[in-house]
């Protein structure tokens, strides 16, 4: 392993543990919230209905953090939390860039390519 | 029952999943969607929105360590991504389409596989054989041993990794889970990697294989809220408080017990299944 993987891995950890603790700390922070507002009965997951727009969509999720409502600052701690590996990978294209990996500067942006399309378009 | 004390005992057994996932090394994922489904009786697509998140947590958090050792190989890793993103694509819309019962009994089988892959005697094999598309994708890498010396190990057979893999990213979208049983088969039984290399790369490729699928997941409503809260934040503080205690703890004893759990949990998700039919 070269000195520059190293570096490039542990720049890639720190981001990981930082992006999970955030993410963490958001969820908490809504959960709290949440437990507040809500102690009426436990809602009935026993049948899928699906969740509504305001908590299904990424427009929905990322916008409604300015609502403050508990839910939908749970949800924006849940992107916080699926960007982290996909930041990751984005570091892994640079790293390899820095080594002059062409190869694998491919290889990481056709994965990056893979989540973004499922993030902003699969059905 | 309240919805405080829900959240509280979800929360609480999400913790005892995480702990056990990572003292056993078997991950906590594997048991949210059993445990959610056949205590609290939470409808399996819910479930597994709340486990695949959980297994994003647990593996960016323990990245951490794993990137520290240095034992992870993340070309090799990388390379395979392609084939698990897609997989989990694949398989996390067929879980929009795929009747509960046929899920159910995908995900019991799968239970009792990964209790048999965790149960049975592994042989290390680690070869530097010089295997031509191994070495024009760069997966080759030197594992530093105890006695300072160096391990130089040569990936083998990759398209058939790279095929399980495949099917382990397909396993992810379907199921809402790491898939690190099919993972660790794929590196080191059909590629030959060693041990400690595979299981650190595997869990660096969970973390970017369950995020393929989350997308997905969102949009058709499978994250409810109110129940991914307890179980992320249980299980990670379970996995990472499991990854503290590991070098105290008793694996082998540990890994049999929650090998028998999984079984358990494997052949109610089978019956339970059946029976819809």
């Amino acid at each position: 392993m070269s000195w520059n993987d190293k570096q490039v891995e542990t720049w890639v950890g720190l981001m990981l543990r930082t992006g999970v603790l955030l993410a963490a700390a958001v969820v908490l922070a809504g959960g709290i919230l949440y437990m507040i507002q809500n102690r009426g009965p436990r809602p009935d997951y026993s049948r899928f209905q699906g969740e509504p727009v305001a908590y299904s969509t990424l427009h929905g999720a990322a916008t409604g953090i300015a609502t403050l409502e508990p839910r939908s600052i749970i949800m924006f701690g849940l992107l916080l939390l699926v960007a982290t590996p996909i930041a990751r990978v984005g570091m892994c294209i640079v790293g390899f860039a820095f080594e002059r990996d062409r190869m694998y500067v491919a290889v990481s942006s056709l994965v990056l390519v893979i989540l973004l399309y499922s993030v902003f378009f699969h059905r | 029952m309240s919805n405080l004390l829900f959240v509280v005992i979800v929360g609480l057994s999400s913790m005892g999943a995480g702990l056990l996932g990572a003292l056993s090394g078997l991950g906590g994922g594997v048991v949210i969607v059993p445990l959610l489904t056949i205590v609290f009786h939470v409808d399996i697509h819910y479930a597994i929105g709340a486990s695949l998140v959980s297994v994003i947590a647990t593996s960016s958090g323990a990245a951490a360590a794993y990137v520290r050792e240095g034992f992870s190989n993340i070309r090799v890793g990388m390379f395979l991504e392609i084939a698990t993103t897609s997989g989990a694509l694949f398989g996390a819309w067929l879980t929009t389409i795929a009747p509960t019962a046929v899920i159910g009994l995908v995900f019991g089988l799968v239970l009792l596989y990964s209790a048999y892959v965790s149960l049975k005697q592994k042989h290390e094999v680690i070869t530097d054989r010089l295997d031509a598309l191994a070495l024009r994708l760069k997966m080759k890498g030197d594992l530093p041993l105890p006695d300072g010396g160096d391990q130089q190990y040569v990936a083998q057979r990759v398209p058939v990794g790279f095929g399980l893999m495949w099917l382990a990213g397909l396993l992810s979208g379907l199921l809402g889970i790491g898939s690190g049983a099919v993972k660790v088969i794929a590196m080191d039984q059909a590629m030959r990697l060693p041990f400690k290399v595979s299981t650190t790369t595997s869990n660096f490729m969970i973390g970017v294989t369950a995020a393929a699928s989350a997308g997905l997941y969102l949009r058709s409503g499978y994250l409810a809220p109110g129940l991914v809260m307890p179980v992320m934040l249980g299980v990670l503080a379970g996995s990472l408080a499991g990854s503290k205690l590991l070098v105290r703890a008793q694996v082998r004893t540990l890994k049999v017990v929650f090998s028998l759990l999984i079984i358990g949990m494997g052949i109610e998700m089978i019956v339970n299944s059946a029976m819809r039919f």
